[in-house]
This record gives structure tokens, sequence and C-alpha cells, in this order.
């Protein structure tokens, strides 16, 4: 096959993702819509205690509660699970076809990035979901974004397959990025699992015995438990960062050997820095009495919007050694 | 609970102190405010300034990097950019307000750090705490009974935990009843390390920039450079520069080759660079050759070469009315385009009868048809059909004025204009009116080089590689206790209890607590959970 029909087929295999997961979207939004996620958290919640309880007073009990029974709208969120499976086997083909086509890795520019990007993030996600149950409440907000970020590679960054600048062929480059791309997505599910985290905990807070009001108590009573959502946070974004902190420092070891200095302060640079400091607010936050909770989600969040910029604004915005992005 | 209760007791220990209400007098003043500075809530406080003094540098123009560019920006806005210059808004990452978070921020480091680091030396040793008097309310608990003796299951836990590599708290005098087992120092050290080595970094970083310089200087083929100041065409010393810091070599760049994409939907983009140089580490040393190339730059006494990019040189030879040889040699042309049409000036002072003057564009790749509205432009980079467009200018070229001249431009105020013509290579012009001739002998490439010596990098770069050591360590060692008590029943059996506690929420603490009570005489077999 030729280089140029290995790119039809990537881009083909983009745009069945495209759909798949429009439909997984539908699916987790009726999930969703049923309010089984609370349900399932619920039950997991009450598992633990069992546990615990059997614990305390037994005699002779480490027994562990068998698997709950599941509600029967489960099969919603089954079906979205299925075909958000099927997306990433074919994004994941995707990045693999648009390689061969290029002959070198492929995430040389800001199209290869983001479509590499979603598929790590889908892996990553799907992967988790048989160890992590609670990830999978995480399905209609973690699909939504990356078909955001598959509609924006497609619309308004899509570049056709070809050689690389000279200055990109270093195996440093692919080190950084690689690194980048994998610190970003779980970055990414840990502030999308903070902005959840706000909609539950001011469910929680205002009492859940109210009957709820407005979009923001409808969103609340559906997810899971705050303390959950909590943890999935602080967990992801506890991982992402030494290797955020590793791809900042493979770049720079690559810009010195490219430009003559590991540091310039380019805006790349500049909000690589920021996004880093940031996530290391966050979990200064979360060992901080008062800033726990909202105050350490919103950071958070923060940190995920200035990701965001040093990812599509720094390329968008403004002039510096890494324009090179092709937008 | 206690994920929050120990994270309060983290809390204090951060800050030093339980918050106290500030003691009067200077001493308790200063002590008041050294507390303040030190605590959690100002490192985090302070960690938002800096990333927000960060954006800044990426939204103007920086002084560092675009000097022209600064200059565009103050006179497109003249109030607005005088008073972001006063600001420091053109240089943000000099700017004393920057500074000034920064050096806080290390400040505070320093004084939340030390005294951790003091605590955890003289903790090295000490021993875990008490068992708690009531282990249900931890968050992994298990018990059992047993017809084991209660010595006979506390001898088996404590076979067990020291396996697992747990410290134990040595058994008091009496009889024992439980035993309490802590491990994952290497928690606390890892972010000891980590933000220590954030400090060094900072210093690394200082180090490079004081002593440090960076220089470009264009290099045409077959010409040498010499590590030497007036050899610079441009040079950025650090503040503590000296000329002793410049390392005493020299290089000839024997041949220079860029390639560019020939086909598909990039074409004309550059594909690589290569120079090939002899280089001397010292004027006497033996000559040695590399080959540098893009991301792979020579290093020679801690200095780096790099190539930063490249162009084209025509090389002319010209004889005056006299026939006598006025010129001859290299000049580099200015890149215009991605196609490398280039432009540039040949000025003939001792050209008698008059001095001569040439704009000169250079086309590697010749245009079949020049389009008069653009003038000639290069169809590709490379250098497959080279031509150069002659401007001829006779006259004063003004260059006794004593004003220094853009090397780049012809002022034309007292010279007229002779005629026009292109040549290939080889060929002659002969000028008009018994002025001379111009030869285009050929084109030659020259190589734009940048010289950067940072004495300060490896040390960044070794505290960054341990700052990524540290975190990594401190967020995969969970610091946990596990206790066991026993307890006997008096109807000649043992209630056995098992219970852990992590400082941060940690779910593999129940297989820990679980692996811990499967060692124990008659412990129940626990069913394996299938999630
Ligand atoms: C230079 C900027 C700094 C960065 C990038 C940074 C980053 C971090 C990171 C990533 C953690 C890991 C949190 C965790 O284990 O969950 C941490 C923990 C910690 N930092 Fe910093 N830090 C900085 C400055 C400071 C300062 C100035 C202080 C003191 C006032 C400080 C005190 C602490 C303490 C006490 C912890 C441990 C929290 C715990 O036990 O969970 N840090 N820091």
């Amino acid at each position: 096959m030729s280089s140029e029909s290995w790119a039809h087929l990537s881009n083909a295999l983009v745009y069945s993702t495209i759909i798949v997961l429009s439909v997984a979207l539908v699916a987790f939004a009726a999930d969703f819509a049923l309010g089984t996620g609370r349900r399932r958290a619920d039950q997991r919640k009450q598992r633990t205690v069992t546990q615990a309880s059997e614990g305390a007073s037994g005699d002779t009990a480490v027994t562990t509660a068998a698997p709950p029974e599941l509600p029967a709208d489960e099969r919603w969120a089954r079906v979205g699970v299925s075909l958000s499976t099927l997306a990433t086997v074919m994004i994941v083909c995707a990045v693999v076809t648009r390689g061969i086509s290029a002959q070198r890795p492929p995430w040389g520019n800001m199209y290869e990035f983001t479509v590499t990007a979603v598929a790590t993030l889908m892996v990553i996600w799907v992967a988790m979901l048989p160890r992590r149950p609670e990830w999978r409440d995480l399905g209609l907000i973690v699909v939504l974004f990356n078909l955001l970020l598959l509609g924006v590679a497609v619309l308004v960054l899509y570049t056709e397959s070809a050689e690389l600048v000279p200055a990109l062929k270093s195996y440093w480059l692919w080190i950084h990025v690689t690194s980048a791309i994998i610190a970003s997505s779980i970055f990414t599910v840990g502030s999308l699992s903070s902005v959840l985290y706000l909609f539950a905990e001011r469910y929680e807070r205002r009492g859940s015995a109210s009957s709820p009001r407005g979009v923001r108590d409808a969103i609340g009573a559906r997810l899971p438990s705050s303390k959950q959502l909590d943890t999935v946070a602080y967990k992801t974004i506890a991982f992402a960062f030494p290797l955020w902190f590793f791809a900042v420092v493979a770049g720079a070891v690559w810009a010195e050997d490219a430009w003559g200095r590991y540091w310039g302060w380019d805006p790349k640079e500049t909000w690589s820095f920021v996004t880093l400091v940031i996530y290391a607010a966050y979990l200064h936050a979360r060992a901080t009495a008062g800033w726990r909770g909202r105050p350490a989600a919103i950071i958070a969040i923060v940190g995920l919007a200035a990701f965001l910029f040093s990812y599509f604004g720094v390329n968008i915005f403004f002039v510096g050694f890494h324009s090179y992005g092709g937008v | 609970m206690p994920a929050d209760a120990i994270n309060a007791l983290a809390d204090q220990q951060a800050d030093g102190a339980p918050p106290r209400q500030p003691a009067l007098g200077f001493t308790g003043g200063l002590r008041w405010l050294w507390r303040q500075l030190t605590s959690m809530r100002t490192a985090l406080i302070l960690l938002f300034l800096l990333a927000l003094a960060a954006v800044p540098g990426s939204v103007f123009p920086q002084r560092g990097a675009s000097p022209l560019r600064v200059g565009e920006y103050i006179q497109d806005h003249p109030t607005a950019g005088l008073w972001l210059d006063r600001l420091g808004m053109f240089d943000v990452y000099a700017a004393p307000w920057f500074a000034a978070i920064y050096l806080l921020l290390m400040v505070s480091l320093t004084g939340c750090i030390l005294p951790r680091c003091f605590h955890y030396a003289r903790n090295l040793r000490s021993v875990p705490p008490a068992t708690p008097r009531n282990l249900g309310r931890m968050p992994e608990h298990r018990s059992f009974t047993t017809s084991a003796s209660t010595a006979e299951v506390l001898g088996a836990a404590g076979t067990a935990l020291r396996g697992a590599r747990f410290r134990l708290r040595p058994s008091e005098s009496g009889a024992q009843d439980s035993m309490a087992a802590e491990k994952g120092y290497l928690h606390e050290l890892g972010n000891l390390v980590f933000h220590v080595s954030l400090l060094v970094l900072l210093v690394g970083v200082a180090w490079g920039s004081w002593f440090g310089y960076r220089g470009t200087v264009v290099v045409v083929e077959g010409e040498g450079f010499a590590n030497t100041l007036t050899q610079y065409d441009d040079f950025t010393p650090g503040r503590g520069f000296s000329t002793s810091l410049l390392a005493p070599f020299s290089f000839t760049l024997d041949s220079f080759d860029a390639t560019f994409l020939a086909e598909g939907p990039r074409r004309g983009q550059p594909d690589g660079f290569t120079a090939d140089v002899t280089y001397r580490e010292t004027p006497d040393s033996e000559p040695k050759t590399q080959r540098i190339e893009v991301n792979k730059p020579l290093a020679v006494d801690g200095a780096k070469v790099f190539l930063l990019g490249s162009g084209y040189a025509p090389v002319f030879t010209v004889r005056d009315g006299a026939g006598d040889v006025v010129y001859s040699g290299a000049i580099a042309a200015l890149p215009q385009d991605p196609s490398f049409t280039s432009n540039t000036v040949v000025k003939v002072p001792d050209a008698q009868p008059e001095q001569l003057g040439f704009n000169v564009t250079v086309t590697p790749t010749a245009p079949d048809q020049v389009d008069p509205a653009t003038g000639p432009r290069s169809v590709f980079p490379e250098m497959n059909d080279p031509r150069v467009y002659l401007g001829a200018w006779a006259g004063d070229l003004g260059l006794d004025g004593g004003v220094p001249q853009n090397v780049y431009q012809l002022d034309t105020s007292a010279m007229e204009q002779v005629g026009r013509k292109d040549l290939a290579v080889g060929e002659t012009w002969k000028l008009p009116d018994g002025r001379g001739s111009i030869t285009f002998d050929g084109l030659s490439q020259f190589a734009n080089i940048q010289v950067a010596h940072d004495p300060g990098r490896w040390l960044a770069l070794l505290a960054a590689v341990a700052a990524i050591v540290g975190i990594s360590m401190s967020l995969v060692v969970r610091r946990r206790r596990v206790w066991v008590r026993v307890t006997p029943d008096g109807e000649g059996r043992t209630l056995v209890e098992v219970a852990g506690l992590a400082q941060t929420e940690w779910a593999m603490l129940g297989d820990e607590v679980d692996a811990v009570l499967a060692t124990l005489p008659g412990a129940p077999v626990a069913e394996k959970e299938h999630a």
C-alpha cells in the first residue's frame, strides 16, 4: 500500500471513531439520565460498609461480600463501554496507520498530537475500567471531551501526512512528546473528575434529601459520590505529575541540543511551566487544611485550562520556536 | 475517617507548630512573619503567583528573545508600551517582581523543608507509636478467634511484619498484648529530595545564566571562526561573564549541505542540514573534524556549537575601469522566502574612476520567467540553477560619513544607476562607460552558527532528575501503620485484631493487612474478591 492510501485509511478510521464515539455518548447520556451512576456508587459504598461491619463484629469473618446486584438499567452503561472499547481500537489503528504512512512516530504536528492524545486517553480510561469500576461513571464526560478534541483535530488542525522539519528529528522529541501526551491524558481524566466533583459536592452539601432543583442539582444527583470523584482526581493527578515534570525536562534536554539553550521562556515552555506549577499547587492544596475539596478541585480545573491553552492557544496565538505545529 | 485526621497532622508538621497569637516585640514579630512565610498556605499562594507572573512573558514580546518585536510593539502602542516597559513586561523573567516571587518561594521552601529534613534525620531511628485503644475505627480492620496462644500469634505477626520490612515498636515491659509496625518512610524522604532538588535546580539555572554566554555568527563555506568577542555578529554575556571564560577554540567550515524535500505536500521544506568542520580546541592543538547537524551540536571545551540556519553567499569578482581586481569573495545574502530568494549588497569603495555598488538578488533555482510585479523569485531552495539579478550603481557609497551603515543596504542618495543584468554562474557583465566588470563566480552556502556556553546545565539536569526520582518515590510509597492486638477471651481462645492506617488514602492497604493476617496461626482463609 502506498503512503497515501495508508493516510486515507487513517483518516477513515478517525471519522469512524467519531461516529462510534457519538453513539457511545448517547448511550452514556441515557445511563446518566437514568441516574445509575449514583446508584452504582451507593452500592459500592454499601459493600465496603458491610465489609467493615462484618469485620468489626465478626468472630471468624474476613469474608468479602459477594458482588452486589447490578441495577437493571445498567445496560446503557454497558453499551457505552462496548462502543468506547471499539472506538479505542479504531483510534489506535488510526494512529498506527498514520505512522506507517509518514514512516515515523505519528506525533509530529498538532493534528497528530491531538489524535494520539485521544487514543492515549481512551486506552487509559478503557484499560482502567475492569480494575476501577468507578471510572465508568466518568464515561459521559470523557467521551464528550474526546469527541470535542477529535472534532477540533479534524476541522481545524488537519495536516497531510508528511516529513518533519529537521529540528523535529530527534529521539528526545519522541521521548518528550510521548511522555507529554500520556501525562496530559491522565491529567485530563483527573481534572474532568474534578469538574464532576464540583457538581456532586454541591448536591451533597445542599442535602440530597431536599428535592433537587435546577440543572446543577439534577447533574449532581446522578453522579457518584464526591469522595470517589475526589479520589480519582487525586490519584490521577498525583500519577501524572512526575510524568509531566519528566516531559518538561526531556523537552529541555532536546531544546538544549536543538536551539542551544535548555530553557528560554518560549511561550510553549512558559505554559508547560504554568501547568506544572498549577498542578503542584493542587497537590499542595490537597495537603493543606482549608484548601481541600472545592478549592483543590477548582485548582485542578484551572490546571486543565492552562494545559489546554499551552496545547492549542500557544500554537494559535503566539509566535515562538514551537510554532511548527502546522496551524 | 482518618485520612483527614492524618492530613491535619501533616499540616501541623508542615506549619512547624499550631498557629499561635503573635508574641509582642520585635523578635516575636519576626518569628511570626517567618512562620507565616514558611506555611503551606503561603507556599500555595506563592505557587499561584509564580504561575500568574510567568504568563505576561508569553503574551508580550520579550527583549531577550526578540528585541525587534519589542521595538515594534512600543512604536505601535506608544503609551501602553511605555508603561508596560516600566513594569518590566518586555523582560518578565529578569524583572525584579518576578525574581521576588521565586526568591520568596525559595525562602519559604527552605524554611519549610530544612526543619523537616532535620526532623526526618532525627527520627530515622524513631519507633512507631503505640497501638491505639480502639482498632475498630481504623479504615482497615479484621478480626478472628483462634486457639493459638497470644505469644504464638504475636510471634508470627512479628516475623511476618519484619519480613515485609516493617519497623516494629519494641515490646514494653509487662505482658505484651499488641504489636505496632510502620513502613514507608521513603515517602517523606522522596518529598524532601524533591523539594531540595528544586532549590539546587534554581542554583544551577542561576549559575549558568551568570557565567554563561551565547553568540551567533555567520560563517561562509570555506571560511573560519575563532572564539573571540570581535568575531561574533551578536553576543549575549551573562552578568558574571569575562572574556577569560571564552574557550580558545576555532573552526573552519569545510563544507555545508542543506537538503530539501523535492516532492510531497511539504515540497521545499528543509530536510536536513549538515556542516563539516575542522576544529582545534586551542590554537596549538591537533585539528579534528566533525559533522554538525541539527540536534547534533559540536561540543568543545564546555561550549556547544549549533547550526541555527543557513543561506547562500554569491561569489563575485569585480574589476574596475583600470582592469584591477578591486573586489573578490563571497558575501552572505539574507533569505527572503522559503525558497531562499535572497538579497544582499556588494560595495566596492576602491573602484576607479567611481565607487561601485550592486544590489543583488540571488535565486538558487532561477525561475523560467521573472514576474515583473514581484521581481525574481527562486522556485526551489536547493542550488539547482543559481542566478543573480544585479542592479549596478556608481558614485559615492557614503562610507566616509562616519555613520555606521547597514551592510545589507546601499545608500544610493549620491549614486546613479548604471544598469541591470542577470548572470548565471561563470558569466561576466561588462559595465557601460568603461566602469569595469563583475563576474559571478559561483554560489557558496553560509551557516548561521550559534555558540553557547552554560556551565550550570549539568547541575540543573542533575537536580531535575533527582526531583523526578524524589517526587515519584514520594507519590508511590505510602506511609502506613499496621497493628496486631491479641486479647484472651478467658475461655482458652484468643481474639486477634489486625488493623491498618495509611497516611493518605491507599487502595492497597487492605491487601497488606490481609497478607499479614494470612500468616497468623488460625487465621481464616480469605476469599479472594473478584471485582
Ligand atoms: C517550588 C515550588 C514547589 C513545588 C513545585 C512543590 C511541589 C510539591 C509536590 C508535587 C508535592 C507532592 C504532594 C503529595 O505528596 O501529594 C509537594 C508536597 C509538599 N510540599 Fe511542596 N512544592 C513547592 C514548594 C513548597 C514550599 C515552599 C513548601 C513549604 C512551605 C512546600 C511544602 C510541601 C510539603 C510539606 C509537602 C508534603 C505534603 C504532604 O505531606 O502530603 N512545598 N510539593
